[in-house]
């Protein structure tokens, strides 16, 4: 007896329609880095001798911030997929690429969030 | 899983040690290692920013430790890595437009990376000292 039907024996078996989708991101975080790469420099040395207060009022100003942000958020994407690429062309015992890829996101994450709170804390000056 | 006798049967692709050092070999390896090394660099900048959002005393502690002879030639190396693997990142863009893939762009793209990335952070450094940044 033959309970599945002629659907559910193809459906999966095609493309998954995202086989290039974090190539694709890897492209579009690598061009974004570029300028952020050169802004992040420049604040560097704008900020070199800065004060305290100095440096506080840079990073919260208007367009300073969200723009630090979007470094954060680029490199940490940028980030995550090199880092799972490099895992799975060197790491080949399961157990042990699973637990890096899975640290790979916890690391990324916990990066990402506490340098995003960081700068918003300076942002809203509490 | 493939088991013993079935690796045994299979060629397997040659991998790093089998190829001769060649500068176009060096700047792919040079790429990967230096996001690598990035990935866990980036550590400074949101330890730095960690630091400014905890108060002045914090701020002051995080500046007095890269302004250590270990702490410069951390960030040295940190602006370096950045610097490099930003022009080899440009290096693939252009490759992923189909051009400059020929032996002679090849050539030139992995000497360009290398000098263009060492100059580039010794005239950042430069304006860095120029700028008074080894004063204190």
């Amino acid at each position: 007896m033959k309970f599945r039907t002629p659907l559910s024996k193809v459906r999966g078996l095609g493309a998954a329609h995202d086989g290039t989708g974090e190539f694709w991101i890897q492209r579009m975080t690598s061009i974004a880095s570029i300028p952020l790469t050169l802004f992040l420099i420049g604040s560097s040395l704008y900020l070199i001798g800065a004060d305290y207060n100095a440096v506080r009022g840079y990073i919260s100003s208007i367009f300073v911030a969200p723009a630090l942000i979007l470094v954060i958020v680029v490199f940490i994407w940028h980030m995550y997929i090199g880092m799972k690429e490099i895992l799975i062309d060197y790491v080949h015992a399961p157990a042990l690429k699973f637990t890096a890829l899975i640290l790979n996101m916890f690391y990324t994450i916990f990066l990402g969030l506490i340098s995003v709170y960081a700068i918003l804390k300076l942002s809203f000056g509490v | 899983m493939a088991d013993k006798k079935t690796r045994a049967d299979r060629p397997l692709s040659p991998h790093l040690q089998v190829y001769r050092l060649s500068m176009t070999f060096l700047m792919s390896g040079f790429h990967r290692a230096t996001g690598f090394a990035l990935y866990f660099g980036m550590a400074i900048p949101a330890a730095w920013l960690l630091a400014v959002a905890s108060g002045s005393d914090w701020f002051e502690l995080a500046n007095s430790l890269i302004n250590t002879l270990p702490g410069r030639f951390i960030l040295f190396g940190y602006s370096w890595g950045l610097i490099h693997h930003m022009l080899g990142g440009v290096r693939h863009l252009i490759w992923d437009t189909g051009r400059g893939l020929d032996l002679v762009s090849v050539e030139i793209f992995a000497r360009a990376t290398l000098i263009g990335s060492i100059a580039l952070t010794l005239a950042v450094w430069l304006a860095a000292f120029a700028l008074g940044g080894f004063q204190s």
